[in-house]
C-alpha cells in the first residue's frame, strides 16, 4: 500500500513541475514535455533516474520524463553488448512498447471513431 | 515575450503588448498545480496497480513491468480520447494529464482522429506525430548525445 502512496506523491510532483513550467514560465505544452524528456535523458545519463524508479515505481516510470531515461538506458545497454553501433540500434529498445502501442491504437482509433465536437 | 523580440517592434506595438499583458486573466497557478498533482498522482497510482498486476500474475520483474504498464495506460488513454472523455479530464487537470504517458497517447490519437477527413495516408499518417513529434525528436537526440558522452567518459576511464 505504501508503494501506491509513494507513486501518487512522486508522480503528482512531476506533474506539478510540468504545470509550473506551463503557468509560471509560460511554456507551451510541447515545450514543457520536451523539457521534461530532455531532463529525464540527462538524469538517466547521470544514473539518477533509475534509483527514482526503484523508489517510486510507476510514479517515476509513467510520467514522460521516463521516456528520455528509457531511451538512454536502451542505448547504453545495447552499446555495452554490441559496441558503438548499439547506441543506434538500442535507443528504442525499452520504449518500443510505448511508441508502437501509441501508433497502433492511435491508428485503430482513427479507423473506428469520428472527431467529436 | 522575450527581450530579443521586444527590440524589433515599434513603440506602439510595445505599448499594445503591455496593454494586453495587463488585461490577460491571471492564471490560478495554485489551483492548477493542485489539480495537476491529484490527476497526475492518480494516473501514476493506476500505473502502480497495473505494474503490481503484471508482476504478480505474469512474471514480470520491477524493471520489465514498465512496458506492459505503459501499453495498458496508452490503450486506456486512446479509448478515452476516442470517446471524447479525455479532453474533459484534461481541461480540469492541465499538466496532470499531459505529463504522464497517457498524454503522449492522447496527442497521437486526437491528431489521428482529427485529420481523418484528409485521408488515411496524408491525413492520419502524416499528421499523427504533429504534436508528439517534438517529444520523440528531442528525446532521441538528447539520449544520443547523453549516451555518446557517457560512453566517451567510460572509455577514458572515468566513473
Amino acid at each position: 500500500m505504501e508503494k501506491y502512496l509513494i507513486a501518487f506523491v512522486v508522480g503528482g510532483t512531476i506533474c506539478v513541475i510540468g504545470q509550473i513550467l506551463l503557468d509560471v514560465f509560460r511554456l507551451t505544452p510541447a515545450h514543457m514535455t520536451v523539457a521534461l524528456v530532455v531532463t529525464g535523458a540527462v538524469l538517466g545519463g547521470l544514473g539518477l533516474y533509475e534509483p527514482l524508479v526503484k523508489f517510486a515505481g510507476a510514479g517515476a516510470s509513467v510520467p514522460i520524463s521516463s521516456f528520455g531515461n528509457s531511451l538512454v538506458k536502451g542505448a547504453l545497454f545495447e552499446a555495452k553488448t554490441t559496441g558503438l553501433v548499439g547506441v543506434l540500434t538500442g535507443i528504442f529498445e525499452v520504449t518500443s512498447a510505448g511508441i508502437s502501442s501509441a501508433i497502433i491504437f492511435g491508428f485503430l482509433a482513427s479507423l473506428l471513431f469520428k472527431p467529436k465536437g | 515575450m522575450s527581450n530579443q523580440q521586444n527590440k524589433n517592434i515599434s513603440a506602439a506595438q510595445q505599448q499594445y503588448q503591455q496593454f494586453a499583458k495587463e488585461r490577460e486573466p491571471k492564471r490560478p497557478v495554485l489551483t492548477n498545480c493542485l489539480h495537476a498533482f491529484i490527476a497526475g498522482g492518480l494516473i501514476c497510482t493506476l500505473g502502480q496497480f497495473f505494474q503490481w498486476f503484471y508482476m504478480t500474475y505474469f512474471n514480470f520483474t520491477e524493471i520489465t513491468a514498465g512496458s506492459p504498464t505503459q501499453a495498458t495506460l496508452i490503450i486506456i488513454s486512446a479509448l478515452l480520447t476516442s470517446l471524447g472523455i479525455y479532453d474533459h479530464i484534461a481541461q480540469w487537470a492541465g499538466a496532470g494529464t499531459i505529463v504522464p504517458v497517457t498524454g503522449f497517447a492522447n496527442t497521437i490519437t486526437s491528431a489521428a482522429i482529427e485529420h481523418r477527413s484528409e485521408g488515411y495516408v496524408l491525413g492520419v499518417g502524416g499528421n499523427m506525430f504533429k504534436i508528439a513529434g517534438p517529444v520523440i525528436t528531442f528525446g532521441v537526440f538528447s539520449a544520443f548525445v547523453v549516451a555518446i558522452i557517457k560512453i566517451t567518459i567510460q572509455k577514458l576511464g572515468g566513473f
